[in-house]
């Protein structure tokens, strides 16, 4: 058995290898391994949403995996999908709306608010409440995030 | 809140994952991971080795029959979301998985993950008793079924033997249900303070029903009052007191601190009346 393993993993396009300890978890190997910082850490449990990553196509909590189980997988990062501008709407009505202010849910609720509008793109309100009851926020109330993905909707319709 | 040292392998076979099992006494599945990482960065868990089945693609299907449908212990929430096999013939699951937490958790949990888990305030295992699943496991002693009224045994605590995989969860297809689900939490996606998964026969103003309550006792619980209440019985007549009764016998002997039992009671009750406004306007 090993005590670190070699994974390798693309992350936001590009191909890593690196060396691993089985219990360093995604979120901070993303952080501290890659640099990239949009990740942030909230509650290690999985409840808040502030770790939330895209792996192998769908968002995921990256405090609830490790980084061992990457090896093999297709990883982006809030970094990632604002290089190819793949949540740009999001991101310019997140910032008209004033749908952050401290900032550290707010990559968390980008990616899940994308995730969501790909596979219900003409929600109501309540439907946007429920798809981001797992991504809390402690800075506005919600409401300018909900108007925020609302705005977005309609951009992108 | 990083888990304690521990050692990885993520295996290639079922047989790789039942040998490890058989000879590292201290070793956990991690499938999804969406309940065992929690408990390992609480330090609630301390394995000293996982074994990730996460590639184990025989164990991530649906296969239906005539007569049941077999979920794969792989298959994850989501595609127990988007299933249209799932819809048709066990649409309780497609009612039931719209409270498992959140996206991001049933993205990547498992069907098997939450079985085999076993919290006493989940979704699935209710459902897996209502329904009266059968649930395969395969260990190095060979394949065992164990029937899902026998399968929870207690908090987080089931009839699989430390040695056991849990490979598939096999539902039966019974026709002519009704089916209802409810759940209260605090905040969408909490665990649940109470839940029921429920089904009936409707003959006109007869109904056959049947109840399991979640969230409120160490593990499913038969609400065999609730049932006793409809049986040959117009269920127009059934009064809100009398279910609330039905519910609190059903509870009456919880071991929890009195406060707390009527608690469980009350919103039982609620959620009891709930299903039943549900059957008698028969949406599903």
């Amino acid at each position: 058995m090993d005590y670190a393993h070699t994974i390798r993993l693309t992350i936001n396009g590009r191909s890593v290898r690196r060396f691993v300890e089985p219990r360093l978890n995604a979120a901070d190997f993303i952080r501290h391994e890659l640099g990239l910082t949009g990740t942030h850490v909230g509650c290690e449990h999985g409840v808040c949403g502030a770790c939330s990553i895209v792996v192998d196509d769908v968002v995921i909590r990256g405090c609830l995996i490790f980084a061992v189980q990457l090896d093999g997988s297709v990883v982006e990062t809030i970094e990632g999908a604002t290089e190819t501008r793949r949540v740009e709407a999001l991101q310019t009505e997140f910032v008209e709306r004033n749908a952050l202010q401290c900032g550290f849910c707010t990559p968390g609720m980008i990616l899940t608010a994308a995730e969501f509008l790909s596979r219900k793109p003409a929600p109501s309100r309540l439907e946007v409440r429920s798809a981001l009851s797992g991504n809390l926020c402690r800075c506005t109330g919600y409401e300018a995030i909900v108007d925020a993905v609302m705005l977005a909707a309609e951009r992108l319709r | 809140m990083k888990p304690s040292p521990f050692q990885y392998r993520r295996v290639s076979s079922v047989q790789e994952a039942i040998h490890l099992l058989a000879t590292n006494p201290d070793s956990r599945i991690i499938a999804g991971g969406q309940s065992l990482v929690p408990m390992m960065n609480l330090r609630v868990a301390a394995p000293d080795l996982i074994i990730d089945i996460s590639r184990l693609n025989d164990l991530n299907s649906i296969t239906v029959s005539k007569a049941w449908v077999r979920i794969g212990a792989l298959v994850r929430h989501r595609e127990i979301e988007t299933s249209e096999t799932i819809l048709k013939n066990l649409p309780l699951l497609r009612l039931a998985v719209a409270s498992v937490a959140h996206q991001a958790v049933r993205n990547r949990g498992t069907f098997g993950g939450s079985i085999s888990h076993a919290d006493p305030a989940a979704e699935f295992p209710a459902c897996a008793v209502l329904l009266d699943a059968t649930m395969e496991a395969i260990s190095i002693n060979g394949p065992r079924e164990i029937a899902a009224r026998e399968f929870f045994q207690g908090p987080f605590t089931t009839a699989l033997r430390s040695d056991e995989l849990l490979v598939a969860v096999r539902v039966p297809i019974a026709s002519g249900y009704h089916f209802s689900f409810h759940e209260l939490s605090r905040r969408q996606g909490d665990f649940a303070l109470a839940g029921i998964a429920a089904r009936a026969q409707i003959h006109g103003s007869i109904w056959n029903t049947e109840w399991v309550a979640f969230g409120v006792g160490d593990r499913p619980i038969l609400l065999s009052a609730v049932q006793q209440l409809f049986s040959n019985r117009d269920a127009n007549s059934v009064r809100d007191e009398e279910i609330f009764a039905a519910a609190g016998k059903d509870l009456e002997t919880l071991e929890l601190e009195p406060a707390i039992v009527s608690f469980k009671q009350i919103l039982v009750g609620e959620l009891v009346a709930r299903a039943v406004s549900d059957f008698a306007k028969r949406p599903f």
